[in-house]
């Protein structure tokens, strides 16, 4: 019955559904998590990577974590290269923001910007929505560090922690157990790694399978990106004993 | 033969502007404000062709509110600067606005700061700025009288030196002045100096 008012992208169904929307939220269910937790001196994503290879260039190429300009990063959550246009929107909206006021662009005015741009695909032009959601991590001088998490509807909310992709119900009920206001940078980190081992379906937990990074201000109060190493981040599995060794052969 | 000047102190922002409104060899008013307060805590002294100034002063000044209820913030004095000089350069190449500017402006984290936006799109940073032939004397008496973190005194006393300057030395001088200040209080009219009533 309702697959009649699916096809056409823009349309709303008999009981106000917006079947598409729908549909590509579907689609990023099933596809690699991602999780973002903001402690009170930095923010945190942590992603699980999908295509693990020994013969993926790990060091040149990321999956899940992208820089979108010195004060902005954002994990990503499901059709890959839907998201590399929206990454590519995102940045080139930074970048004219500064190219006009010669200042950083507030987090959540890049956030906003993206969002209108989803939510362009859901009203006119006859295409499909992006089948991706993002965990945008940044910092400005208006709010400090933020975390926002948004969706192919074009909806997107400030957040204290949150999870998309697969399992993300049961990743944030977990967040919700577990976080406190005043968590550290560190505190996060592990925080996060924990959750992710949880949720995620693979027998073993490897530093190959995941991606970690963190923004924060340096020590001269620039706000750095970083991405950790995939030898700090197996380290660190240990160190945080969620580590499972995979199984012998 | 219009005149707009401003100078930073401490912890303010001084603009003055003449207040002539002049076509060919008729003063239509003396009373005509030149200088807009642009938001709470901005000034813009505008000096140039009427139509120019009225229009690009007041689409800047719509599209800072704009900004301001759009994300929750204001634009910072610098964010200002720049977006202007952007739009007079987007204009310079097909209908350039003939509008000088001198932005004043106070910022809770910078402080005070005062721009330089001429017509054809410079954009400079500066301590003490002028527009118009005035800006000969003007700039002249600044250079000699400025120092950094003058009182309100001090820089309103200096601000006279240069009004009695262009008015003594400039063959058609402007009859009346406006002087107004942004500090951590506000964009707020500081005084006249008048010599005639209109």
């Amino acid at each position: 019955m309702s697959r009649r008012y699916d096809s056409r992208t823009t349309i709303f169904s008999p009981e106000g559904r917006l079947y598409q929307v729908e549909y590509a939220m579907e689609a990023i269910g099933n596809a690699g998590s991602a999780i973002g937790i903001l402690s009170k001196d930095g923010v945190v994503l942590v992603g699980e990577k999908k295509v693990t290879s020994k013969l993926l260039q790990t060091l040149t190429s990321t999956e899940k974590m992208y820089k979108i300009d010195d004060h902005v990063a954002c994990a990503v959550a499901g059709i890959m290269s839907d998201a590399n246009i929206l990454i590519n929107t995102a940045r080139v909206q930074a970048q004219r923001y500064t190219f006009s006021y010669q200042e950083p662009m507030p987090v959540e005015q890049l956030v906003q910007s993206l969002c209108d741009t989803k939510q362009g695909y859901t009203q006119f032009g006859g295409l499909r929505p992006f089948g991706v959601s993002f965990l945008f991590a940044g910092w400005d001088k208006n709010y400090g560090f933020q975390l926002y998490m948004s969706d192919p509807s074009g909806n997107y909310g400030g957040w204290k922690a949150a999870a998309v992709g697969a399992n993300n119900q049961a990743a944030q009920s977990m967040l919700k157990q577990d976080y406190k206001d005043d968590i550290s940078r560190e505190e996060a980190v592990q925080l996060a790694l924990k959750v992710l081992s949880k949720t995620m379906d693979s027998t073993s937990l490897t530093s190959e399978k995941l991606e970690l990074a963190e923004i924060f201000l340096s020590s001269s109060g620039k706000v750095k990106y970083q991405v950790c190493t995939p030898d700090d981040l197996g380290k660190m599995l240990v160190k945080y004993g969620v580590t499972q060794p995979p199984a012998e052969a | 033969m219009e005149c707009v000047f401003g100078m930073v102190g401490k912890g303010f922002a001084l603009v003055v502007a003449d207040t002539s409104a002049v076509n060919s060899i008729l003063v239509h008013k003396s009373n005509e404000d030149k200088i807009m307060v642009l938001d709470s805590h901005k000034l813009m002294g505008a000096s140039g062709e009427a139509g120019d100034r009225a229009q690009f002063t007041e689409y800047v000044q719509k599209n800072v509110a704009l900004y301001q209820y759009r994300n929750g913030i204001p634009l910072t004095t610098k964010a200002a600067a720049n977006f202007m000089r952007g739009e007079l350069a987007t204009a310079l190449r097909k209908n350039p606005y003939m509008v000088n500017i001198v932005l004043a402006g106070h910022d809770k984290e910078t402080g005070p700061s005062l721009y330089f936006i001429d017509y054809i799109a410079t954009l400079h940073k500066v301590d003490k700025a002028a527009f118009g032939y005035g800006s000969y004397f003007a700039l002249s008496m600044m250079d000699r009288h400025y120092h950094p973190n003058m009182t309100v005194d001090e820089a309103v006393k200096l601000a006279d030196q240069c009004i009695e300057e262009i008015r003594s030395r400039l063959v058609v001088a402007p009859q009346n002045f406006v002087i107004k200040i942004v500090d951590k209080d506000g964009a707020r009219e500081h005084s006249w100096r008048r010599t005639t009533k209109d």
